[in-house]
């Protein structure tokens, strides 16, 4: 583009402009001018180089840009802005593909996220009567009208209303069991949460707990604004006690499961899971529930084993690969990659033992051998990588045998940049010949690429393949040799 | 700005308007200089409304971003927050408010402007605090809907569906009624309303009672809508599932676009000046705004992707055949004629080259093996091949620890398209994700499960089938270059939810009653009275107008095949598009996932 652009330059500096000889039978002079005019404008645009100028500045520089891009800048004066305007810019910058954030949430659900203080809630409706509002710093232009919304003779329907709309109005006055009924049933009609939940507060604080629990079982909306209100807010007993009142078992064991993720302390975490492996989980869930405690045990007499030995330094392994991250809270799957990787020769008998693990937590074949696979490979451990795949028959003879296609293993292998000798023991395992000739061509297996083409009696393409190898080489002779024969 | 907001059937430039008026006449509230905090979240929605220049013509000097601390100091008279209710917020206010300097004179007078709403529990939250009493003016600013383009309006609220479907919470649905009403009063009642599912029938309902309970809403403007068609997402879970192959579409998939913007890696769009060889490559990404203002977007956005090539490499010729007629300008007639279009070739040839190189850097992605292995599996799915068995492939990617939002868009695609799979398969998936991701997703799957994502079969039969071939969801011959059905948008398959609005418009839905019925949530009409001198007498040829609105979210690809609808020589019907949020799989499955604690290291 760049190379347009000089030339457009070099057109409208040339003679052809500048001589002023025209045969138009126009006024010359103003359209002279005009041209002149629309020429000067347009460098701006052709000198212009980034494209984004033209989004950002107006014609008389003025900045027009998006709001976010201003707040950048009008802030610049002040330092402290300007940080947080620095790390705002990394966010998302990465290539892999951004998820947008949060752009904006405009319901209940947002209105507590991350809130764990109660305290405050209790005394809504002083904010809702009128001796809170009393204290508001003068409103000018508030009608005087608009005073009387606060003298409380509204009826429920007209309090929900004018609640929707943002108004305060005092909920206090709703004394009788009857009539707090009705304001929640006008409320639930408005659909409207932030009301919804309010009146729910007021209720929650006036009502005893078994009459509020018996009359939102039969208001099944206002009951979900509830369980969802206690949740943001964090106020977990509550939660679980009308969860038990409900009888809504699996969902109270979830709830109480959920709670593990706010407890940093590895000890305590451990402990509250085992409290959990007894709550009405779905059968399924319960095993993973209780797969979870154990693996969390395991971790921990792992880690402090590890940590003992790593300090100590008399481990080569942990010498030579120091630990990068501690292995606590990690996926089982992490965790007996770990287990390969520290701990792969181990008798079956000790908790880091990656067979121990495999038979505790009933872990597939399949994924067994990948993780294993993965681990040894990294440590460039080929004889250990070669005894994974060999099976002996009853008669003593070895044969190679993967539960996972021996084409994955080549990859994997690959990846952890094994050497052509191992790398072409298994290429020559996989089946497939068709496979088998492209990860061998791929990988520069010469040796499979030309048995290959031997067993199948492909002369053409055996003679085609003596351009890839070196000549003179060995594997050239071979190529040699067979096409002689 | 906004040009592009007037170049659809209905003039959506009346609701920018309004939105903005609402915004002067709240900023002259505050008389004297001013500076805005915001909400960082807000910039992006309030960018679609109103630029810099507009807030800077009503005094607004100095804008900053909201965090804790003492707020920077700008001699302005009025302080302005700009903040969504939430409580979180409302502490950093609380902690700006009461580290103000009090010794300062001239005094700071504060005010707060909440978006969308007000909220009766954030003052009471400010009022526990002490600081209540310190804001003059305490607003809200009801940002419904939000125009994105000419045919578009999102409300850009992101845990819509998780409310909707999973915690029963109607709050959105009162916005997105509130925000139809507005509608209403600008456009005029909408007669005819169709509908399916729950929070559809929900929506429909409050529109028909705030009606009744605000008479003075019945207003006198002719009705630009004809129809409104409210869809439940949960109708269609299958659609946002599958990776959309619109250019659009994968521009979002890929790179993910907010509020129309999009950030790309720089390294394509270093500028090549002469003498620089290409050293001082940008870090910063690139971002680009994406609308119908840009004529070849507006052009090529909605095309399958593999159709985008042939488009870009014309249009390349296109410009550069006509910067080569200035050598033919001799007179000062051709020369003016070619001075006057050069802004719009300039703008035409920056426009070519910045999505030459977005198509290039798609086209690196979706020529990866991964790309076409997941979207084959994906296409086998939903044309109905094996989805009763463990697939290979998923359990590939688990073992590579592939990431693990598009496990669960995998594995919720195949228990959509198998009506729920069998238990075994199902404690099988569960089983391999939990052991490798972690245990603690198992809430993640449970809320997958709630919304109905991700289930056991319960019954043997499985409708999917039965629906896929009634709406003919699958098409074995698509044209990708030059399509004659929606089904080009995923390469053969057919959006249901758009299916369902294109069979509305003809032969209406009285054809697919059995295939209505298998669908989730109850189907149903309205109708609105008009005065009699409103009542629309159509001209001969005159397309109809209706609003399709996506309750739980929308997706490009969706868009762009009723976009296609409305091109649509014969199709009678021209579509708006209206929705809680702008959605992808990868976005729409996260705002499902259990926010889980960062790991403590």
């Amino acid at each position: 583009m760049s190379r347009v652009r000089a030339d457009e330059e070099e057109y409208w500096h040339s003679s052809k402009c500048r001589a002023f000889v025209f045969d138009d039978e126009e006024d010359e002079l103003s359209q002279l001018k005009e041209s002149k005019r629309a020429v000067n404008s347009l460098r701006d645009i052709v000198d212009d180089d980034d494209d984004d100028d033209l989004e950002r500045v107006s014609w008389s520089g003025e900045p027009v840009g998006t709001i976010s891009w201003s707040i950048k800048e009008t802030a610049f004066s002040s330092t402290s802005s300007l940080e947080g305007q620095d790390s705002s810019l990394q966010k998302g910058s990465s290539s892999y593909p951004a998820l947008p954030k949060q752009v904006s949430s405009y319901s209940l659900s947002s209105l507590f996220k991350g809130r764990n203080k109660l305290s405050s809630f209790q005394s809504l409706s002083d904010a809702l009567s009128d001796t809170g509002v009393k204290n508001y710093a003068p409103e000018l232009r508030r009608p005087k009208s608009e005073y009387k919304d606060y003298s409380s003779d509204w009826s429920p329907k007209d309090t929900v209303r004018r609640m929707q709309r943002g108004k305060v109005c005092s909920l206090e006055r709703f004394r009788s069991l009857q009539d707090k009924l009705v304001l929640l049933d006008e409320a639930v009609a408005g659909h409207d949460g932030n009301v919804i939940t309010a009146v729910l507060i007021f209720l929650k604080r006036t009502l005893r707990r078994e009459i509020l629990f018996r009359e939102l079982e039969v208001r099944q909306v206002a009951l979900c604004h509830l369980i969802h209100f206690l949740r943001e807010t964090g106020e977990q007993k509550l939660l679980l006690d009308l969860l038990r009142f409900l009888d809504r078992t699996e969902e109270l064991a979830l709830s109480q499961y959920r709670e593990h993720l706010n407890i940093q302390d590895v000890e305590k975490r451990k402990e509250f899971l085992k409290g959990c492996i007894g709550l009405p989980f779905s059968a399924e869930d319960s095993s993973h529930i209780q797969d979870h405690y154990t693996l969390l045990e395991r971790q921990i007499i792992i880690e402090a084993n590890d940590r003992h030995l790593e300090t100590a330094g008399q481990s080569e392994i942990f010498r030579k690969y120091p630990r990068k991250a501690l292995i606590l809270n990690k996926p089982l799957v992490t965790t007996l990659f770990y287990c390969c990787f520290y701990h792969y020769r181990e008798a079956e008998g000790t908790f880091s033992s990656p067979a121990n693990l495999k038979k505790t937590f009933k872990i597939p074949d399949k994924q067994y051998v990948l993780t294993a696979l993965a681990a040894r490979a990294k440590l460039r451990a080929w004889d250990d990588v070669d005894a994974l795949f060999t099976t002996k028959n009853w008669l003593g003879y070895t044969k190679k045998r993967a539960p996972i296609g021996f084409y994955r293993v080549v990859e994997i292998l690959q990846r952890n940049n094994a050497p052509v000798q191992v790398l072409q023991e298994y290429v020559r395992l996989v089946e497939d010949v068709e496979t088998r000739l492209n990860l061998a061509t791929k990988y520069k297996c010469h040796d499979v690429v030309i048995e290959t083409y031997r067993d199948i009696k492909d002369r053409v393409q055996l003679t085609a393949y003596k351009s890839k190898v070196e000549r003179g080489s060995a594997e050239e002779e071979k190529i040699n040799n067979i096409l002689s024969n | 700005m906004a040009a592009h907001l007037s170049s659809g059937r209905v003039n959506l430039t009346a609701l920018r308007e309004a939105g903005r008026r609402e915004l002067r006449e709240f900023l002259d509230k505050c008389a004297g200089s001013k500076a805005i905090v915001w909400d960082e979240y807000l910039t992006g929605p309030f960018g679609l409304i109103a630029q810099y220049s507009l807030l800077k013509e009503h005094e607004v000097e100095k804008m900053f971003t909201l965090k804790p601390g003492r707020l920077p100091q700008a001699d302005v008279k009025n302080i302005i927050f700009f903040v969504r209710p939430r409580l979180e917020l409302m502490d950093i206010i609380t902690d700006n408010v009461l580290r103000e300097d009090r010794g300062r004179s001239p005094q700071r007078d504060f005010h707060i402007l909440f978006v969308p709403r007000r909220s009766l529990l954030c003052e009471q939250w400010l009022k526990e605090q002490g600081v209540l009493g310190s804001f003059i003016h305490r607003e809200q600013y009801s940002l419904d809907l939000i125009p994105f383009d000419g045919d578009l309006l999102s409300m850009e609220s992101e845990s819509a569906f998780k409310e909707c479907y999973l915690e029963s919470d109607q709050t959105t649905l009162y916005h997105a009624a509130k925000g139809l009403m507005t509608l209403q009063a600008l456009y005029g009642t909408i007669p005819q309303i169709f509908g399916k599912g729950e929070c559809a029938r929900h929506v429909a309902n409050m529109m028909i009672r705030m009606k009744r309970e605000f008479p003075g809403s019945q207003n006198s403007i002719f009705p630009v809508f004809d129809t409104l068609l409210l869809l439940d997402r949960n109708v269609d879970l299958l659609t946002p599932l599958a990776t959309q192959l619109t250019y659009e579409g994968l521009i979002d998939e890929i790179y993910g676009i907010q509020n129309t913007y999009v950030k790309l890696p720089p390294e394509k769009f270093a500028p090549k000046k002469q003498g620089e060889g290409g050293k001082d490559l940008p870090t910063e990404p690139k971002k680009l705004q994406l609308n119908s203002a840009e004529e070849l977007y507006a052009e090529i956005r909605d095309k399958n992707f593999n159709a985008v090539g042939s488009v870009l490499s014309k249009k390349a010729k296109i410009i550069s055949a006509a910067f080569e007629e200035r050598h033919h300008a001799k007179t000062v007639g051709e020369i003016k004629q070619f001075v006057s279009q050069l802004p719009h070739m300039q703008a035409a040839r920056s426009s070519l080259a910045n999505h030459t190189s977005i198509a290039e850097l798609i086209k690196d992605i979706t020529t990866s093996e991964d790309f076409f292995d997941n979207l084959t599996v994906e296409q086998e799915f939903m044309s109905g091949i094996d989805t009763d068995k463990v697939n290979n492939y998923i359990e590939d990617c688990i073992a590579q620890k592939h990431p693990l939002i598009k496990i669960l868009r995998l594995v919720c695609l195949q228990s959509v398209c198998n009506s729920g799979l069998k238990q075994k398969v199902l404690d099988y998936y569960k089983r391999e994700i939990l052991q490798t991701y972690g245990y603690e997703h198992i809430l993640t799957l449970n809320n997958l499960e709630k919304a109905g994502l991700l289930k056991p079969q319960v019954s043997s039969r499985n409708n999917y089938p039965t629906i896929r071939k009634t709406l003919r969801l699958w098409m074995d011959d698509v044209n990708e270059q030059n399509p004659n059905d929606i089904s080009y948008v995923y390469s053969g398959y057919a959006p249901l939810s758009v299916r369902l609005a294109q069979l509305l418009a003809r032969p209406g839905w009285r054809s697919i009653e059995e295939v209505l019925k298998m669908l989730p949530g109850p189907h149903f009409e309205e109708r609105q009275q008009l005065p009699t001198g409103l009542q629309k007498k159509r001209q001969h040829g005159e397309n109809r107008v209706t609003l399709v609105f996506f309750l739980g979210g929308v997706t490009y690809a969706e868009i762009a095949a009723l976009r296609f609808l409305s091109q649509m020589e014969d199709g009678g019907t021209e579509y708006v598009i209206a929705t809680t949020k702008l959605i992808n799989g990868t976005t729409w499955i996260k705002s499902l996932m259990e926010k889980l604690e960062p790991a403590p290291f």
